[in-house]
């Protein structure tokens, strides 16, 4: 062994190179984690959007002309006593976002590619086909607006925590709306004499069957509290109308009209609406926890519940005839329907939020 | 197999184009007729044109591009460990990432944020997807930096200063100057912060100096690391630029808009030379122990990167459009750190107040001494002496240098508007705004206050203007108050509750450590509080001899720090 190495301390600035105050500090120490010890994500996430009740010694230094500073409480009716106690319960960072829908992309590609390569959508039934046009077609334009809708939202929050929650959510919700463009574009590819590319659009505009639900999507769209978006899309929207075609029209009558790709795709929106929904209902379980706004915020998020509940139920009835549509019949409309108003006040329940008048 | 088959000729099937593809998911938007959308974040620009998606690229493509890119940053990270990179790292670098990475995370994740406010200005959906996939992207770059951050303090010899990263951010000295950096991209009228002080000027122009060519002088450092994350985010940037440059076409066209373009291009690009040059120019030159003469220098870098690249090859052919560029701007930037050291005089405040810092920064040597005078000639005369001093002054029990009256140094004034000190003392302006008095670093700065932020603009209204608020001078925060006690208060003491964090060395050895002790006495002031408490002679006299500046004291005798 080399003596001068063995008795010449060596240069380096690695960890435990040297003890001295300070030199074990190696964790982030300005939050307190929600559970024993700070998740991944909580370092990631906590305090990346600074607030002037905590670290931001100087204040918002810009102001908008009417005075609102870069952040405002005021930007939503719901209060919070600490708006940092929300976490994300599907603690996302940008590395587990892009594994999880690079996963979903590769999934959707190799079921398309394969039933595309086997020639299954040349067997698909040829009244399925007109709905996929018409029906899947229109609510493709849904996921858009709402996709859209919390992307408007993802600035207003007052915390990273809920500002990338809201982020993510846009994410999933505008990977979608594409998934289900591209897909149609791809199957009209093997059918002979394509798919109407337009008829999607024109449904969403023109057919009464889709003008409710158009009509909750553009109120969404227009409400200007970022939370009431976030709310009336995951607890309302995402129940009465995403669940009720998605899982109790499409993946329920696909497979009889020899259709078992458009499933595949359709079913990573139920997927995601999981992790979301989870998110949701963890915030307003924080927010009608709260230790001093519980009571407002219960009457807030309860008025925003029974608006956007009475348009979301209006719009679901009127989607009725798209049941009839297809030659099979193996789903009913009546049962779905059930089965939406149920999750509802399962969702309601898990809150802790009274179920809304539309289904109590 | 037959010559020239391979598995991709024989799986593939015919798709979609990708124009095709793009012309349907541009479709997907309509006009609402039930409910109309609000406008939350308003522009006094007109955008009538349909902004046009330059990238053509889909979600389904760009969700695995992106996770490619991560296995390739989170590989290299776990093979820098497996390579014992820190054991060859060089500390003089590291310690600058402290602030370099408390500042960015916030105008990464801001960024994001802007994509709200220029999605729903944009008429037609084409770049819709454009603005998501900056969104995903920047939601990326700032949780990828903190990781980046958490992996440093998890691995390098001090993690006191990571520790407490975020809440440094808001509370430093030094890192206010990023705050403009991040909250300029959100907050007043939309295109004039999330378009053009975003992409079209620090995303196309600085983010090059920020992340290319800084990486490039972390890897002269051992630090192997910064780069692959840093340039993986640049990657990204084309797309961010692309935007920019989309949405900036979509409005250039109606000449109603011109006034405030050339309002907005001047605002942004001086406020990005003095808040990107000043940290990463100091962050290069200082914080590396390369002295390398064939390496191109700060101001080298940045005449190839903001001067070539983006001034003559972006900005320049905007004057076909009509648009009047600021040519003298770009030559007073230029001239700011080339005649007037405009970066080592920042190095120097940087140093001058390490106590409120939460990073150690180690003396300049001799070898660096050199290498500044054969890039910098005439920097020896100027800076050579200060950073002696400085040396000296890093052993604790001698006078805290912010507070030593041997060397000579004046503490500086800031500046309102890019909120940088005033260091080049002969261009220190002060101005009035609704009878109050401010202090600016340039007559450019004094002008974005006074002139650009406000409700009307050459006799024009400008209702969607934001205004400068807060307590944007950090000196008036502890304005009176003993030195130990504002760092306290900051939160830059170490766990054993006396050991300060920031310390002006890298010498590891407990007893080389500086506590709030070594510093307690001392009671630090605001330049601004001061003078508005002047009288109208007294602030004119003070002003005068603020701008003829001041000189460093020869420092003779042995130095008692080790080189």
């Amino acid at each position: 062994m080399d003596t001068q190495t063995a008795t010449q301390p060596a240069k380096s600035g690695a960890a435990g190179a040297a003890e001295f105050p300070g030199s074990d500090s190696r964790k982030f120490n300005y939050f307190e984690p929600k559970g024993r010890k700070a998740t991944h994500y909580e370092d990631m996430t906590l305090d990346v959007q600074p607030d002037p009740d905590r670290y931001l010694l100087q204040d918002w230094i810009i102001n908008f002309p009417d005075g609102t500073p870069t952040y405002s409480k005021d930007w939503t009716r719901v209060k919070a006593a600490d708006w940092h106690k929300f976490r994300a319960v599907d603690q996302e960072w940008e590395k587990t976002h892009y594994q999880r829908q690079s996963t979903i992309c590769g999934t959707i590609q190799n079921v398309i590619d394969n039933g595309r390569r086997s020639g299954a959508v040349g067997r698909f039934d040829k009244s399925w086909v007109k709905v996929l046009a018409d029906h899947v077609g229109a609510y493709k334009h849904a996921e858009f607006g709402l996709g859209t809708s919390l992307m408007q939202a993802q600035r207003y929050g007052f915390t990273q925590m809920i500002n990338n929650a809201i982020l993510t959510n846009s994410s999933y919700k505008l990977r979608f709306t594409q998934d289900l463009t591209l897909y149609l574009g791809e199957i009209g590819l093997d059918i002979e004499g394509g798919i109407d590319k337009d008829a999607g659009k024109r449904n969403w505009l023109e057919n009464p069957i889709w003008q409710g639900t158009r009509r909750a999507v553009e109120e969404i769209m227009g409400a200007t509290d970022y939370l009431e978006q976030y709310v009336a899309i995951n607890i309302v929207f995402e129940p009465l109308i995403g669940e009720l075609f998605r899982s109790g029209f499409i993946l329920q009558m696909a497979a009889a009209h020899n259709d078992f790709i458009t499933p595949s795709v359709v079913s990573a929106a139920e997927g995601d609406y999981e992790r979301n929904l989870a998110n949701c209902v963890e915030l307003i379980h924080v927010l009608l926890n709260d230790k001093d706004y519980a009571l407002h915020n219960r009457i807030v998020i309860s008025e925003w519940i029974e608006k956007h509940g009475k348009l979301c139920l209006a719009a679901a009835v009127q989607l009725q005839p798209i049941w009839s549509q297809p030659r099979v019949k193996v789903a009913s409309f009546t049962e779905a329907l059930e089965q939406a108003r149920n999750r509802l006040r399962m969702i309601c329940a898990e809150t802790g939020l009274a179920a809304p008048s539309i289904v109590a | 197999m037959a010559a020239g088959l391979t598995l991709n000729k024989i799986t593939s099937q015919k798709g979609i184009s990708i124009a095709e593809a793009t012309s349907r998911v541009a479709d997907l938007g309509w006009t609402p007729t039930y409910v109309q959308e609000a406008q939350t974040f308003p522009t006094d620009y007109k955008i009538s044109k349909v902004p046009r998606d330059p990238m053509k690229q889909v979600l389904r493509s760009y969700f695995p591009m992106q996770e490619e890119k991560d296995n390739r940053v989170y590989g290299a990270l776990d093979a820098a460990l497996r390579g014992d990179m820190f054991r060859n790292v060089e500390p003089r670098w590291v310690e600058w990432m402290k602030l370099f990475l408390a500042i960015i995370p916030f105008p990464e994740i801001s960024a994001a944020r802007a994509m709200a406010m220029v999605a729903r200005l944009a008429p037609g959906e084409e770049l819709r997807t454009g603005f998501t996939m900056q969104m995903v992207d920047e939601f990326r770059h700032s949780t990828i930096q903190m990781n980046l951050k958490k992996w440093y303090m998890e691995n390098y010899i001090d993690p006191a200063g990571f520790d407490i990263t975020e809440k440094a951010f808001g509370k430093c000295y030094a890192s206010t100057i990023g705050r403009q950096f991040g909250e300029g991209f959100i907050c007043g009228d939309a295109i004039t912060s999330a378009n053009v002080y975003l992409t079209v000027v620090a995303e196309t122009a600085f983010t090059n100096t920020l992340f290319v060519a800084m990486p490039s002088e972390a890897a002269r450092n051992g630090d192997y690391a910064l780069p692959t994350v840093f340039l993986s985010v640049q990657s990204d940037e084309s797309r961010h630029i692309g935007n920019g440059h989309s949405m900036l076409m979509a409005m250039i066209n109606d000449p109603s808009n011109h006034q405030l373009l050339e309002r907005d291009l001047k605002y942004a690009f001086w406020q990005n030379h003095a808040i990107v040059d000043a940290a990463i120019g100091t962050f290069i030159e200082y914080g590396t122990t390369n002295r390398d003469k064939n390496k191109e220098s700060y101001v080298e870098l940045w005449h190839r990167w903001i001067y070539e690249d983006y001034y003559r090859t972006y900005m320049l052919p905007l004057e076909k459009y009509g648009i009047k560029i600021h040519h003298d701007d770009v030559s007073a930037a230029w001239d700011r750190l080339v005649k007037k050291n405009y970066v080592h005089k920042i190095a120097q405040f940087f140093a001058v107040g390490w106590p409120v810092n939460f990073w150690r920064i180690e003396a300049q040597t001799d070898k660096d001494f050199e290498w500044f005078e054969h890039k910098y000639p005439g920097w020896y005369a100027e800076f050579g002496d200060f950073w002696k001093w400085y040396a000296r002054k890093s052993v604790p029990g001698e006078t805290n240098i912010l507070f030593d009256q041997e060397n000579g140094y004046v503490y500086p004034h800031r500046c309102w508007s890019c909120m940088c000190p005033c260091v080049i003392r002969e261009d220190f302006c002060v101005g009035e705004v609704d009878g109050k008095l401010y202090t600016y670093c340039s007559e450019q700065c004094k002008w974005t206050h006074t002139v650009a932020f406000q409700a009307e603009y050459e006799g024009r209204p400008t209702p969607a203007m934001g205004r400068f608020k807060g307590q944007r001078i950090w000196e008036d925060c502890y304005h009176g108050w003993d030195l130990a006690d504002a760092i306290k208060d900051l939160g830059f003491v170490r766990p054993d509750g006396k050991t300060i964090t920031a310390q002006p060395h890298l010498r590891f050895g407990p007893k080389d450590m500086w506590t709030l002790d070594h510093v307690r006495g001392n009671t630090l002031q605001s330049p601004l509080v001061l003078l508005r408490e002047m009288s109208l002679a007294d602030r004119e006299k003070h002003v005068a001899q603020y701008r003829a500046g001041f000189k460093i004291n020869p420092c003779n005798g042995s130095c008692s720090c080790r080189h």
